[in-house]
């Protein structure tokens, strides 16, 4: 096991995943991703041997604020990676800048632009994606799901889920006057949407208006949409918020059999549970970096990490469970409220 | 009662007209924009003008009717590339400003004194200029032909040729509507409507079916502005920003999002018109209204009518609250 | 939400029923004999017709059908028509465009044949306007550019359009700074925002022109009226959709409604004809080559003062920073304990005052008002917030200024007819390179 060759938290999480509600999983397909990495040096912006997704110099800012300030990271094929980070930090926004929903304020410029070898430069799968627009990376095989979920409210559940759908011909104006020109692809797709359903625990749904579904299922059913179109990459932004723990756990299996089919995964998550326990790299953001990656054990004690998320005080592994009870929850959420409101001050 | 009479009459009359046939077929090219993708087009009259320019100018041009046509249609496509293509993506109100901006600019434009050669000015150009290839096509004959309640010609201008043409061209639409809005292709806009960004997410190219529906919407606004000139004469003030809004009007009342609701719509709308004139007309003394003014309350009603249907009926007679063209708490 | 529709049409039955008198002559009133005076029997219609040097017109033939009559009379010495009518109703007047002397033409922008709805006890007027061009054998006109001012771009020309934009920009600035301000707030597009304008130069008509009060006092009296009809609109109609939870898109609809039963309840009361605040002779004034009314320097002086007095009171007082948060964030300025339904009812308030200034302002400077003055200039207002961009009131005024110098400058090279087509075209292109107009939420800065 590759963890094995990381020294401290190791053990730790050994033990604990014999404990925990969250099953491990771990087939062989899944050692094999971990060996994948296992080779690689845990510092920030290190090469992967295969990456699927490589960025560099990737900055955004929102008037004087710098939201995203990557020099360069490798996201590894095939694995499940993590992306950690304190509130604000800036991963929803690295997120719209890879999937082409926001540009970067490095992006070159005809005129005026940063200096060559210092603009913002993204390569999925090998090719350029730095000035792909959303539709297309979508196409090209990475889809993404949203932090505040975009279920379409008045389109029913099972509708929802065939818009996810890739080779649909019927989606063509001139094909679609004819029904028998698609009616068969239809059939395959609403097949495959109802698996998928089942599988998400949304089938006796299908029939509703996704608007009339709940916060968690809508969650669900945006990640069961995002998957119709079987991509090459799913980047989840906080998928299981709100999704109740039973349910996680399945869908968890779910992600790793699909990482084991050969998928890449990439989200981004606060349960550090979660993410220990089924990523097999963790990437750590804060305030626009990448502070740290590594395996999962290796990130939680790096100090760099510690002080992110809990300030330079505190001296505590982030996977201990102790850490989320209520009053440090409270704790932290009174820090990071001080720091909005300094900050705010300083800017006003 | 022989007022009332004389009211149903006209209502009667008014239902079958091409004149509510052109208003329902533009009401269907509008139900495209903004009923099923969502698009604020304010300026469904301004593709009306297009398309009776088109068509009427060609014709006067010595052109053939179906070349005519697909003139008046080719420039219709223009006009949504031209609007479109700057304002699709951008957030929604850029698009009505566009698009009412620049029907008012069709409109300016055509009643120019420097175009009077062309377009006629501020006058317009007469029927009798562009109708007789249409109506040498007819087949119905030259007699009077009288059904239920409805004695027209059989070909004059207002007669059976324009009705039965004019409302064929709204079945078959209604048809065409009906077959795509079931289609994949009829899901893709209304997720867009609903929410451009997912659907973009999933890998579809929404700025693509943005265009193909404001260009939809636009064609047949063109065949609704043939279909109103034909009977009539064309005269860039009838098809103004007024236009615009009675045709929104049109497509709330019957209801947004369905096949039907604009065609229901279209005669709803000149039904309550025509009743409120005739009944204020008959009950109310002309020293208090004249006849001018029971037109002008009609308008009003038609106004308040509108508000009315938007805050308490936004589906409209015919449509479903749970699938609502626009956001509705 | 029916109540303001109530007040609209109530307050329009009080302007209706008193407008005794619709004076819309441009020529001199009272100094040139009239052939008809109107009665309880009898109403008149009339106009003077010049030519485009200013001297009166005379001998032009005019057709008039309606009623029982079906009459031809011809303009006197002074340029003067008119003709006596003894049934209410529509009539339909016809220039003989043979009768217009060599070298001048009718406007292609005025109606011919036009119709006028004749009232007994009253004088409608009708303006056709001459100008220069020429008539070709077949009939066609072909009207002189320009010729409002003369031919050809020369320096004084444009300087005089240069200050005729300037007069529009301002008038324009203060309703579009109303218009910019309730959509800030609220995020709604005003379409009833015109109306909100003609409602200003129709009610200082009625108090000025009718009920002949001393022209200031109208004013005042005036704006005071719009700014209430702010208030009840939000009270009555605005706030309760809010809480309705009506969407933006529904209520901008809603205001489309609105805006067709206003026109309409204008036309209602006043006929479509234009209508007169100030019966006297425009004085004019010389400022070197420039040329302009005194009413119009005046009203430019009133502008600019309002406006600073609106710009100041956004940036420097307690309120005019709260409502900039709102626009902000609205449900940041809540949580942060401003009213925010008191700065919008506020808003709506003062951005109607405005708009009404504004339409009593251009009534004066423009020689009349109707009930499409508003429509006309709504979508002037829309375009200048639009280009302003930021979605500020001072994004409102910058646009509103370019807008007006466009329009009025662009009569330097095209006829009359293109001058607002100029306006929305600069929108359209300025969209294609630079978005941010006041639609799109700025980016949040700091
Ligand atoms: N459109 C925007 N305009 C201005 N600032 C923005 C915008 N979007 C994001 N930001 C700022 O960028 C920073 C990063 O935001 P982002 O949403 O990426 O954080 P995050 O890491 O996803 O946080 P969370 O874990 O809470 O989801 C925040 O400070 C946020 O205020
Ligand atoms: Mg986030």
């Amino acid at each position: 096991m590759s963890s094995d060759m990381i020294a401290p938290g190791a053990d730790d999480d050994t033990t604990r995943a014999g404990t925990t509600t969250l099953s491990h999983g771990m087939t062989a397909a899944g050692a094999a991703a971990k060996a994948s990495v296992a080779g690689v040096a845990a510092v920030p912006g290190v090469s992967k041997p295969d990456p699927i997704l490589t960025v560099d110099h990737v900055i955004r800012r929102f008037g004087g604020m710098t939201a995203v300030d990557v020099g360069h990271l490798e996201v590894q094929r095939g694995i499940i990676t993590a992306l950690i980070g304190p509130n604000g930090a800036g991963k929803t926004t690295f997120f719209n800048l890879i999937t082409g929903f926001d540009k970067p304020s490095s992006a070159p410029r005809l005129i005026g632009g940063p200096k060559a070898g210092e603009a913002a430069k993204s390569t999925f799968n090998g090719r350029d994606v730095g000035n792909t627009g959303a539709t297309k990376v979508a196409k090209m095989g990475m889809v993404r799901t949203f932090q505040l979920t975009k279920a379409l409210s008045k389109l029913t559940v099972i509708e929802n889920m065939r818009l996810g759908a890739k080779d649909q011909p019927g989606e063509n104006l001139f094909v679609s006057v004819l029904k028998p020109l698609w009616v068969k692809r239809e059939l395959e797709i609403t097949a495959k949407a109802e698996e998928l359903l089942a599988r998400f625990k949304l089938l006796d749904k299908k029939d509703d208006m996704a608007g009339s579904l709940s916060g968690g299922q809508k969650k669900l059913l945006e990640m069961a949409r995002a998957l119709m179109s079987d991509p090459v990459m799913i980047m989840l932004d906080e998928p299981m918020a709100g999704v109740n723990p039973a349910l996680t756990q399945s869908l968890l299996g779910h992600i790793q059999s699909l990482r084991d089919e050969g998928m890449t995964v990439l989200f981004v998550e606060h349960d550090m549970n979660m993410v220990r326990h089924i990523s097999d790299w963790v990437v750590v953001m804060a305030e626009g970096k990448v502070v740290a990656e590594g395996p999962a054990s290796t990130v939680m004690n790096d100090p760099a990490v510690i002080d992110a998320y809990l300030g330079a005080h505190h001296n505590t592994d982030l996977g201990d469970d102790s850490l989320l009870t209520d009053e440090v929850a409270e704790e932290l959420a009174a820090e990071v409220q001080n720091e909005a409101l300094t900050e705010g001050e300083t800017k006003a | 009662m022989d007022q009332l009479l004389q009211t149903l009459n006209a209502i009667l009359n008014s239902a079958i007209s091409p004149q509510t046939a052109a208003l329902a077929i533009a009401a269907i090219g509008l139900n495209i924009h903004f009923g099923y993708t969502g698009l604020l087009n304010l300026g469904q009259a301004g593709f009306m003008l297009i398309g009776a320019y088109g068509f009427a100018i060609s014709i006067i041009g010595g052109l053939p009717i179906i070349l005519a046509i697909i003139i008046a249609l080719v420039a219709a496509l223009i006009f949504a590339l031209i609007l479109g293509i700057p304002t699709l993506k951008l957030r929604g109100d850029y698009l009505a400003i566009v698009t009412l901006s620049a029907a008012e600019i069709v409109r300016m434009i055509g009643r120019s004194s420097i175009l009077t050669d062309i377009t006629g000015g501020s006058n317009g150009l007469t029927g009798n200029q562009y109708r007789s290839p249409f109506t040498s096509l007819s087949f119905f004959g030259d007699g009077h032909i009288t059904v239920g309640p409805w004695s027209y010609d059989a070909t004059g201008s207002n007669g059976w040729w324009f009705i039965a043409t004019a409302w064929f061209v709204v079945g078959v639409l209604c048809l065409f509507v009906w077959a795509i809005m079931r289609s994949p292709w009829g899901r893709v806009l209304r997720g867009i409507r609903e929410d451009e960004d997912a659907v973009r997410s999933l890998g579809k190219n929404v700025y693509s079916y943005k265009m193909q529906a404001l260009i939809l919407g636009g064609v047949i606004g063109a065949v609704a502005g043939i279909v109103y000139i034909l009977p009539a004469s064309l005269q860039a003030d009838s098809m103004g920003r007024s236009m615009t809004y009675f045709i929104f009007t049109a497509l709330l009342l019957g209801g947004a999002a369905t096949v039907f609701g604009p065609v229901l719509g279209a005669i709803v709308f000149f039904a309550i018109r025509l009743f409120v004139q005739g009944i204020a007309g008959q009950f109310i003394p002309s020293s208090i209204m004249n006849g001018q003014q029971t037109e002008q309350f009609a308008w009003i009603i038609i106004g308040i009518t509108l508000m009315l249907v938007v805050i308490f009926r936004p589906q409209g007679i015919l449509g479903n609250k749970k699938e609502l063209s626009f956001d509705v708490k | 939400m029916i109540m303001l529709v109530m007040v609209a049409i109530v307050t329009m039955v009080t302007l209706g029923s008193s407008s005794a008198r619709a004076d819309t002559t441009p020529g001199p009133v009272g100094t040139a004999a009239t052939t008809c005076a109107s009665d309880a029997t009898t109403g008149c219609l009339q106009g003077t017709i010049k030519l485009p040097n200013g001297d009166p017109a005379v001998g032009i033939k005019l057709e008039i059908k309606g009623g029982d009559l079906d009459t031809t009379i011809a303009t006197g010495d002074d340029g003067k028509w008119s003709q006596a009518i003894t049934v209410a109703g529509p009539y339909t007047i016809t220039v003989d465009t043979s009768s217009i002397p060599d070298g001048a033409v009718l406007d292609s922008a005025t109606k011919n044949p036009a119709t006028v709805t004749g009232a007994l006890n009253k004088n409608v007027g009708y303006v056709f306007k001459v100008v220069g061009g020429t008539t070709a054998a077949d009939g066609t006109t072909t009207q002189t550019p320009g010729t409002d001012t003369g031919t050809g771009i020369t320096f004084d020309r444009f300087l005089q359009q240069f200050a005729s934009g300037i007069r529009l920009g301002l008038l324009l600035a203060l309703a579009a700074v109303g218009l910019s301000l309730i959509f800030g707030t609220t995020g709604l597009s005003n379409f009833a925002h015109g109306e909100q304008v003609t409602l200003g130069g129709l009610l200082a008509y009625l108090f000025a022109n009718v009920l002949g009060l001393n022209l200031i006092l109208a004013a005042v009296i005036s704006v005071v009226i719009c700014a209430a009809t702010g208030y009840f609109q939000d009270a009555l109609i605005w706030k309760p959709l809010r809480r309705r939870g009506l969407g933006t898109t529904q209520l901008m609809i809603v205001t489309i409604g609105l805006s067709i039963a206003l026109q309409y309840s204008y036309q209602y009361f006043l006929g479509a004809s234009t209508v007169r605040i100030d019966r006297a002779n425009p004085v004019t004034v010389d400022l070197g080559p420039i040329t302009l009314s005194a009413q119009s320097l005046i009203s430019m002086g009133i502008a600019v003062i309002v406006i600073a007095l609106v710009g100041w009171v956004l940036v420097k007082t307690r309120v005019g920073r709260a409502t900039r948060a709102v626009s902000d964030n609205p449900a940041l300025a809540a949580a942060s304990g401003i009213d925010v339904d008191r700065i919008i009812r506020l808003v709506w308030t003062s951005a109607t005052a405005l708009a009404g200034l504004s339409g009593v302002l251009l009534g004066l400077v423009l020689n009349g008002v109707n009930w499409q003055t508003g429509l006309q200039l709504l979508l002037l207002m829309f375009a200048a917030i639009t280009l302003g961009g930021l979605g500020t009131a001072f994004g409102a005024l910058a646009g509103a200024m370019i807008i007006g110098l466009v329009v009025e400058l662009t009569n330097l090279v095209l006829p009359g007819d293109f001058k607002y087509a100029t306006a929305l075209l600069i929108l359209i292109l300025v969209l294609l390179v630079r978005p941010q107009g006041i639609f799109g939420r700025r980016e949040r800065i700091g």
